[in-house]
């Protein structure tokens, strides 16, 4: 058995050698996501600095699956290869991927301490800076309001009302006309995303984040198995039995069809319910996601940052290119725009942005409380432990396990991966 | 000539046989020897992609001992998986490729073209069969659920490749319809080289059809279709890109290969994902040697 992953990195190391660019101009080369408007919003930003300073930008392609752009990451930092300069990396990539970024704490001159402290924190890694926090996402509860007012139904604060305004509702629907309404829609596919909901179903219980800060594997308690129990409960009564394959396009599908009453995503689903051609313009409302008996709403913190990889050539004006990116200027542009949520602070004061985006002026306390993954504790193993977690939670919701019996194997395969809760200590 | 000019004759000829291999065995040390011999070294340290410069010596922790792979369950579910893919796809492979090959050997003036018709699946890259099928197999555009919905067959879309029954079953179907060309095809090289007569004269005998393909041609292709069963069943043992390509990351599919990809990229735990490799390999290379026994061993009809 042969390993192809290091070999295809190190022709393509050997690749850059043979062709590489001058290095007399100075290029920076960046990777942007190219989700939406992500890549040109990316590709402005970066040739006003390059216009700026004098610099040249190019703008690297890469798969816009992200598990498939961090099997590529990891093989061309592994391989050492300078092809990128600028990184964009997802929230829960710095524990992985850290060793191989340059500490931007003497580049940032304190500019990240106006940003969001859990973000700040994941994009740490042993005391060094290694990513800069550029925008962030958290899971957020989308309504119907026309909906709600019909059947006289306050938004949902516990999870228990929501399951019972979501089953009233569809009921109604239902007997109205429209047989393919349904209660409530979110991400139940085996991936990241189902992690990320399924965290917040167990945190607003008060049932912790998967592992504790301490390296402690907490998630077999009563709070999570009621959770997960509970979750199991919707499928097939108040959501689709193909919720088990939905990322967050599907049901977003679902719900910008005029579907569902209640929707879990991200905030790039307002501007999306917003547009002009919505079946549910102006009918959409944004609240906390509901929580349980005891605890408070939690909604996963995602986001994305941008990094300088320790390979570069240049990384002093990469992290010029990354300060100018993650500076207010341009993060209120994007803001505005494209309704990318800042990871500064004080953007969410701004009156312009609060008025292209109602709820980011609203929700900046939720945002401020996000939930972050167990990825500074976990550190290069939270894709194992992420991945463990959305299979248990996906067999539980599927049906093909109860939580009290899936929770502990869980937890005892959690010990193992984490060699006795050491986490690689 | 003297025995002396013979024995300096013979010397001279054994160098330059060995001169004329050289090349070769820098070649295979150079893309096989050197690599198995990394990730045996891997397999004996703690490390990670990460920071591969960090790695420690653990010996055969990656093996034994409490963190070890044989003591993982979820390398031995994986192990249960390929074992199940296995039997199941070369057992029906087997069956079916016969029954083609049987149809094929008949004298008809088609022959040539039907040959060439049942390759081409087996024409096809593995990589360019697999999306083609995930295509067809999709819950929404699917044109598998859109036809099994117009003849009512199904109430709803079925999600082919992401519901855990299913995957693995449809992942068997598409190497089932990838691979049975060339379980025939080989199968049919064997049934040409049985004799006619001993067809005919059985057949004069009054014996039916059934009873000569049971007691005259599968003892006499026998011998060949083991040869192509045992060289499928390596093949399976290896299978990564049809479900790799088809179905997500969920346990349910996740072979033996799957696994060491998963520890190796997605994971990043080099170390022991190398372990995985080798034991895998080891697996493999058992596999082969006994194959080659069995072949030239004393107990070969050849």
């Amino acid at each position: 058995m042969d390993l192809p992953g290091r070999w295809i990195a190190r022709i393509a190391a050997v690749a850059v050698l043979l062709g590489g660019a001058p290095a007399a101009a100075a290029t920076i080369r960046l990777s942007c996501g190219a989700v939406g408007r992500e890549l040109e919003m990316c590709r402005t930003a970066a040739q006003a600095w390059a216009a700026k300073t004098g610099n040249a930008i190019e703008v690297v392609a890469t798969p816009n699956d992200a598990s498939e752009r961090l099997a590529l990451y990891e093989q061309m930092l592994a391989s050492r290869s300078d092809r990128i300069d600028v990184f964009q990396v997802d929230v829960v990539w710095p524990g992985m991927l850290g060793s191989h970024f340059i500490d931007l704490r003497p580049y940032a001159k304190g500019a990240e301490a106006g940003m969001f402290r859990d973000f700040v924190a994941s994009d740490t890694k042993d005391g060094r800076l290694v990513a800069m926090p550029w925008f962030i996402n958290t899971g957020l509860l989308f309504y119907r309001k026309d909906l709600l007012a019909k059947y006289g139904a306050p938004v949902p604060a516990t999870w228990e009302a929501l399951a019972a305004t979501a089953r009233r509702v569809q009921d109604g629907e239902r007997a109205a006309g429209n047989p393919r309404m349904w209660g409530w829609v979110w991400q139940g596919r085996a991936y990241e995303g189902l992690t990320c909901n399924a965290l917040e179903w167990i945190a607003s219980r008060g049932g912790g984040a998967i592992v504790a800060s301490d390296g402690r594997v907490t998630v077999d308690n009563p709070a999570a198995r009621a959770a997960l129990a509970d979750a199991a409960g919707w499928v097939g009564r108040i959501s689709p039995e193909a919720v088990l394959n939905y990322a967050e396009e599907e049901s977003r599908g679902v719900f910008q069809a005029g579907n569902a009453v209640f929707l879990r995503n991200w905030p790039y689903a307002w501007s999306l319910a917003q547009a002009d051609r919505s079946a549910i313009r102006g009918k959409v409302g944004v609240a906390a996601l509901p929580h349980g008996p005891a605890g408070q709403s939690a909604a996963t913190l995602g986001g994305e940052s941008l990094a300088v990889s320790r390979y570069s050539r240049h990384p002093a004006l990469a992290a010029d290119l990354v300060m100018f990116m993650t500076g207010p200027e341009v993060q209120k542009r994007r803001a505005v725009e494209a309704s990318f949520n800042p990871s500064l602070l004080a953007l969410y004061k701004d009156p312009e942005i609060v008025a292209a985006n109602p709820f980011m002026g609203e929700l900046a306390p939720l945002f401020e409380h996000a939930l972050a993954r167990p990825t500074v504790v976990t550190g290069a193993r939270y894709n194992q432990v992420s991945n463990e977690f959305w299979n248990t939670a996906h067999d539980v919701l599927a049906g093909r396990a109860t939580a009290p019996e899936a929770l502990p194997e869980l937890a005892a395969t959690l010990r193992r991966v984490s060699r006795g809760e050491r986490w690689g200590r | 000539m003297t025995a002396a000019a013979r024995g300096g004759w013979a010397a001279q000829r054994r160098r330059q046989a060995w001169r004329l291999l050289a090349p070769l065995g820098v070649l295979l040390a150079a893309v096989a020897g050197w690599p198995l011999a990394r990730t045996l070294w891997f397999s004996l340290t703690d490390m990670q992609l990460a920071d591969p410069a960090a790695a420690r010596f653990v010996g055969l922790a990656n093996y034994v001992g409490p963190y070890g792979l044989l003591g993982d369950p979820s390398w031995w579910r994986a192990v249960g998986v390929t074992l199940a893919f296995a039997a199941v796809s070369v057992t029906l492979e087997t069956v079916l490729g016969l029954a083609v090959a049987l149809l094929l050997d008949t004298p008809s003036r088609l022959r040539t073209v039907l040959r060439a018709c049942v390759l081409v699946p087996w024409a096809i890259p593995t990589v360019v069969s697999a999306r083609m099928w995930s295509w067809m197999l999709h819950d929404q555009f699917g044109v598998v659920n859109h036809v099994l919905q117009r003849l009512h067959l199904a109430s709803g879309p079925i999600a082919w490749t992401a519901d855990p029954t299913l995957s693995l079953l449809c992942v068997v179907a598409v190497d089932v319809w990838k691979t049975t060309p060339f379980m025939a095809l080989l199968i049919l090289a064997a049934l040409q080289t049985v004799p006619r007569e001993c067809v005919e004269s059985a057949r004069v005998d009054g014996v039916r059809p059934w009873a000569i393909l049971r007691h005259v041609t599968l003892p006499l292709i026998a011998p060949a279709i083991l040869v192509a069963v045992v060289l499928r069943l390596l093949d399976a043992l290896r299978v990564f890109d049809l479900i790799y390509v088809m179905t997500s990351n969920g346990r349910s599919t996740r072979t033996m290969s799957v696994f060491v990809r998963e520890q190796l990229i997605d994971f990043q735990q080099t170390g022991y994902g190398s372990a995985a490799a080798t034991v895998l390999f080891l697996v493999i290379a058992l596999g082969t040697v006994a194959l080659l026994r069995a072949l030239h061993g004393p107990g070969s009809r050849r």
